[in-house]
């Protein structure tokens, strides 16, 4: 493949149009005699739905809810099968929709309309001597709950230096900037969708599933983000379907940002043991990471937390295992590097204190647990730079000299800190298909049912498209975003630009050597002979705070992220992605909670006001660079996922900082004032 | 959102029907009505009432104070040079306060009157004192990290949100309303009320009562004066704890003080026991932390706020040394 265009920083297509405002989003396609949907919210953790009443005041075209509601097909997610049952699973489940001719009435009518609901008690707290708490079959997508290698219990007691500590991070939030959103209409029985999703073909199967129909196509033509919680279709859209046919009218749905705290999916929270058993040299000799986590009473949803620590370190001796808990609370779900984010934070802070027990610089620490080929699987990587990402950020960061002991360095108000983490993240691909068509003018129609959801993938797809054929950019027209399309695979687990840019590599090619006018390549069977083991992208993260000595405010001074993830396709692109992880990770460390209030069994702060994510002023001087890494094994492009290993680490090295600053470790996520103030008073 | 009527005010003697309310900027009541807590049934928006009234002015007064019109918006107050050079603690205090946008809506009179962001209060399906009186407040067990250490009440942990109003109770500032009952003028510190067994009321405020104007007196401590504000991240955030301090010391002994600290309280919360200790003390560290811990005796944490006193002691102290 030439690469002309691959590695350069061609600026998004799309760009223009974001920036003026043009780039319609799925709630802005004006539709002739539009209707309006807002969802109401059970307001009770677990109850029994006895009956809706509306206010006769208000106007509306329908009230909806299990009583009345039409019946749909089970679309393997009980989160879909919306106003099917009196059930209430959760506080902010839909149970019922109203339908009106403005936004205003409807808004104004679910808000009136009358709950009668037989109250049952409910349970929301997740704790780690919880009696119902199970090992589940798997965790997401297919792992095994645990693993084990070795005797860890004999490692650990014959170790010379150990740590056991418990880590625990709390629920976090999706809120991308564009809510989740659907507008639909049928015509006859073909249903339209312009739906705000990672996976317009997903989409489109599972409501023609639960619609029972066939001709279903989702439009998807610009995303604003979805960090996982649009990966697969949400009650949105089914709702919106159903009032849609029973109004006989276009219906639009976009949440209102408080609803998203509830029903569009979360991260769990987490309670994570980790066991670290070492010689006095370093040497790991045993590893145990124990991750609890809930779900809902809903459905089963298992985050991964413990698996990245399977393939981080060396060590004989190993022992991986998930907990699982059912709450009467909202289904977790995906959100940027489930599993990854939550467990790589515990396992890097630990060995942070196990580097301190050793009085040992904490990245001599990981370069000497380097393993040459899987810990647990024995699958050779397909290519692992981690050390390399350890010692160029430690020489570009500035981190030689550094003395190892807390608190000692002092600039007027703000004790100064410095902190490094490990990261990794799967480097996967999926099934996708595309199609390239050469046109008479010569320009190059390259169509593919992919999404892209702020990535760049728009533009990435010209790269490659423009590469394959040996032509210019500016040739190439990217036809993504609707289910009508060729088939692609969800833009989530950092896997888009690797499936997508396949498909298309292959369809480009096969234009090429047929000489004929179109091309379609479907990359399943090259994807089915895969090894899934050995392959990973990886990175270390280094971090400087600075924390106020009279307040215990953290501020982040610097942060810089090395990354090992393949060949980068589009410099420009990619440098925002690592970053927008590496800020969400701050967030991760120093901001976002849900603040549970178990007696409501919900989330009290839900709202952007109240949830905190990073502000522009808490980002001060961020890096991200890369290693030229060569990877001829993964895919033609040679390039690795890189939407989500920023978020992986960040957050322990700005906690690993916190604490070389202060010499407080706080184990439980977010760090805020509240936690470090009665250890800094003086 | 319930229905509502909207009209633009005609003047100072509009919107004393029952239900009605005066809109500002919107920036809190909208968020409220959106949110279905607040449920008004008329509008009265002030914000184009007649410029001879000054309401949208600010003017320099005969004693060498300034008048700031109630309709003034947050982002001229903190820029204004008057403001700046003569009372910098009020401008720090804007300032600090919400992000550029809102300031830019905010105005004088509405930032007094913003509510409690307390987060049971702000929804409508919860029970609260402040909403619903008599309906509970489950802030005390529930999340109130955030929530008051001074003054609260069996009935009510809410704290008062805005910054500038802690401000404007370091500078002796008044305010000027006009109602049914005609005009009159309230000290700022005693506009805001504790919440005591009647928590829904915020202010002493009437009914149709509407802020005209906020006078600062002329005030030759706050010259040097000061407000600084901890909070959960580096902007747009509420404050934790905020100190709004003017000093004057003469020969290493405090001549004059006026301290004030936000989101401790019920309202913005005047230190005047700590005032009292400091008048005639040696200016200094040990000093400044008598101050606090005197006004902070009477101090309760809850579960999860009590770590505000230890911040108040220390920030009280960073900022009157900050002013020595």
């Amino acid at each position: 493949m030439t690469t002309a265009n691959i590695g350069a920083p061609l600026a998004r297509r799309e760009g223009p149009l974001k920036v003026t405002g043009a780039a319609a989003y799925a709630a802005e396609y004006p539709q002739d005699d539009v209707a309006y949907g807002w969802v109401v919210t059970s307001p009770v953790p677990h109850g029994r739905l006895r009956s809706v009443i509306a206010d006769p005041a208000d106007t509306v075209l329908a009230v909806l809810w299990h009583g009345n509601a039409p019946r749909i097909a089970e679309a393997g997610d009980p989160e879909l099968a919306v106003l099917q049952s009196d059930r209430i699973s959760y506080r902010g489940q839909p149970v019922a929709l109203v339908v009106a001719g403005t936004l205003e009435e409807a808004r104004r009518a679910a808000q009136t309309v009358q709950l009668d609901i037989e109250v049952l008690p409910h349970d929301a707290v997740l704790r780690p001597d919880h009696p119902d708490l199970y090992t589940p079959q798997q965790v997401n997508p297919a792992f095994p709950a645990t693993t084990s290698a070795g005797d860890v219990e004999a490692a650990l007691s014959d170790s010379e230096v150990s740590v056991d500590v418990v880590y625990e991070t709390p629920a976090l939030h999706n809120n991308p900037m564009e809510p989740h959103a659907t507008i639909a209409r049928w015509d006859g029985d073909s249903l339209t969708v312009h739906d705000s999703n990672q996976h317009p073909s997903g989409i489109a199967a599972t409501l023609a599933e639960a619609f029972s129909v066939e001709r279903v196509r989702v439009i998807t033509e610009h995303v604003g983000g979805g960090f996982g919680s649009k990966g697969t279709a949400r009650p949105n859209a089914v709702l919106a379907a159903m009032a849609a046919r029973v109004v006989e009218r276009p219906v639009k749905i976009a949440l209102p940002r408080q609803q998203m705290f509830s029903i569009v999916g979360h991260r769990t929270p987490t309670i994570q043991r980790i066991r670290l058993g070492a010689t006095t040299d370093g040497v790991l000799t045993a590893i145990d990471h124990q991750a609890t986590s809930q779900t809902s009473r809903l459905l089963e949803f298992a985050e991964q937390t413990a698996v990245s620590t399977r393939h981080m370190y060396a060590a004989p001796n190993r022992h991986t295992t998930h907990r699982l808990l059912r709450l009467d609370m909202p289904t977790p779900r995906w959100m940027r590097a489930p599993g990854e984010a939550p467990g790589m934070f515990a396992l890097e802070c630990a060995m942070d204190e196990l580097a301190e027990k050793l009085g040992m610089d904490p990245i001599e620490l990981r370069i000497r647990n380097e393993p040459d080929a899987e810990p647990e699987s024995g699958t050779p990587f397909t290519s692992r730079h981690y050390v390399d990402c350890l010692r160029r950020g430690a020489q570009r960061f500035g981190w030689e000299g550094r003395d190892p002991r807390p608190r000692r360095r002092r600039e007027g108000d703000w004790w100064i800190g410095t902190g490094v983490a490990g990261a990794t993240y799967p480097t996967m691909a999926q099934p996708s298909t595309a199609r390239v068509r050469k046109r008479d003018d010569g320009r190059f129609e390259v169509s593919i049912g992919a999404a892209d959801i702020g990535t760049g993938a728009r533009t990435i797809l010209t790269q490659i498209a423009a590469d394959a054929l040996s032509t210019d950019a500016s040739a190439i027209d990217i036809r993504i975003g609707d289910s009508s399309l060729p088939k692609a695979s969800v833009a989530g687990g950092s896997s888009g630009s690797a499936s997508w840019g396949w498909a298309v590599t292959g369809a480009c090619r096969e234009l090429l050597a047929s000489g004929g006018d179109e091309a379609v390549f479907d990359t399943t069977d090259l994807i089915q002979q895969q090894e899934t083991d050995g392959r990973h992208a990886f990175g270390a993260h280094f971090a400087e705070v600075r924390v106020d000595a009279v307040t215990g405010e953290v501020r982040v001074s610097r942060m810089l992220g090395m990354f090992a993830a393949g060949r980068i396709l589009n410099p420009r692109t990619a440098r925002s992605q690592f970053l927008g992880g590496m800020i969400m990770g701050m967030g991760m460390a120093l901001h976002e909670e849900g603040v549970l209030d178990p007696a409501f069994g919900e989330w009290v702060n839900h709202d952007l006001a109240e949830y905190h994510i990073p502000a522009h002023a808490d980002v001060e001087h961020l890096e991200a660079d890369w290693l030229d890494e060569h990877d001829d094994q993964i895919n033609p492009m040679g390039s690795k996922g890189i939407g989500e290993i920023g978020i992986v680490g960040s957050p322990a090295a700005i906690v690993n900082a916190v604490w070389h600053a202060t010499g407080i470790r706080v184990r439980d996520l977010p760090v805020r004032l509240d936690k470090l103030l009665p250890d800094l008073l003086e | 959102m319930k229905t509502f009527e909207y009209r633009a005010a005609t003047g100072l003697a509009d919107g004393l029907e029952p239900g009605a309310v005066f809109l500002g900027g919107g920036t809190n009541l909208v968020d409220l009505m959106k949110l279905g807590v607040a449920t008004p049934d008329v509008l009265v928006d002030v914000n184009r009432l007649a410029p001879e009234l000054g309401f949208g002015a600010i003017s320099d007064r005969p004693d060498g104070g300034l008048r700031i019109g109630a309709g003034v918006r947050n982002s001229d107050l903190a820029a204004d040079p008057r403001v700046r050079e003569r009372y910098p603690v009020l401008s720090s205090a804007l300032l600090a306060g919400a992000s550029g946008q809102l300031r830019n809506m905010a105005t004088t009179g509405g930032n007094l009157l913003q509510r409690t962001r307390c987060r049971y209060f702000m929804d409508a399906s919860k029970p609260c004192n402040k909403h619903t009186p008599g309906s509970g407040c489950p802030a005390r067990d529930g999340d109130h990290r955030n929530l008051a250490i001074l003054g609260a009440s069996e009935s009510c942990v809410a704290t008062h949100p805005s910054d500038m109003a802690v401000a404007l109770v370091a500078l002796d500032a008044v305010v000027n309303t006009s109602g049914p009952a005609g005009e009159r003028s309230i000290p700022v510190a005693d506009l805001h009320r504790l919440p005591g067994e009647q928590p829904d009321r915020d202010t002493v405020l009437d009914h149709g009562e509407l802020i005209t104007s906020v006078d600062l007196p002329a005030l030759d401590v706050a010259a040097n004066s000061f407000y600084r504000k901890a909070r959960d991240r580096a902007s747009y955030a509420f404050a934790v704890g905020s100190v709004a301090a003017a000093l004057r010391v003469e020969d290493g002994v405090v001549r004059d003080v006026r301290l004030a600290w936000g989101a401790v309280a019920h309202k913005p919360w005047r230190a005047r026991i700590a005032e009292d200790r400091l008048l005639g003390a040696p200016a200094g560290r040990a000093s400044f932390l008598a101050a606090a811990d005197a006004e902070l005796a009477r101090a309760e944490g809850l579960r999860d706020n009590a770590y505000k006193i230890g911040l108040m002691r220390n920030l009280t102290a960073w900022v009157l040394e900050h002013l020595s």
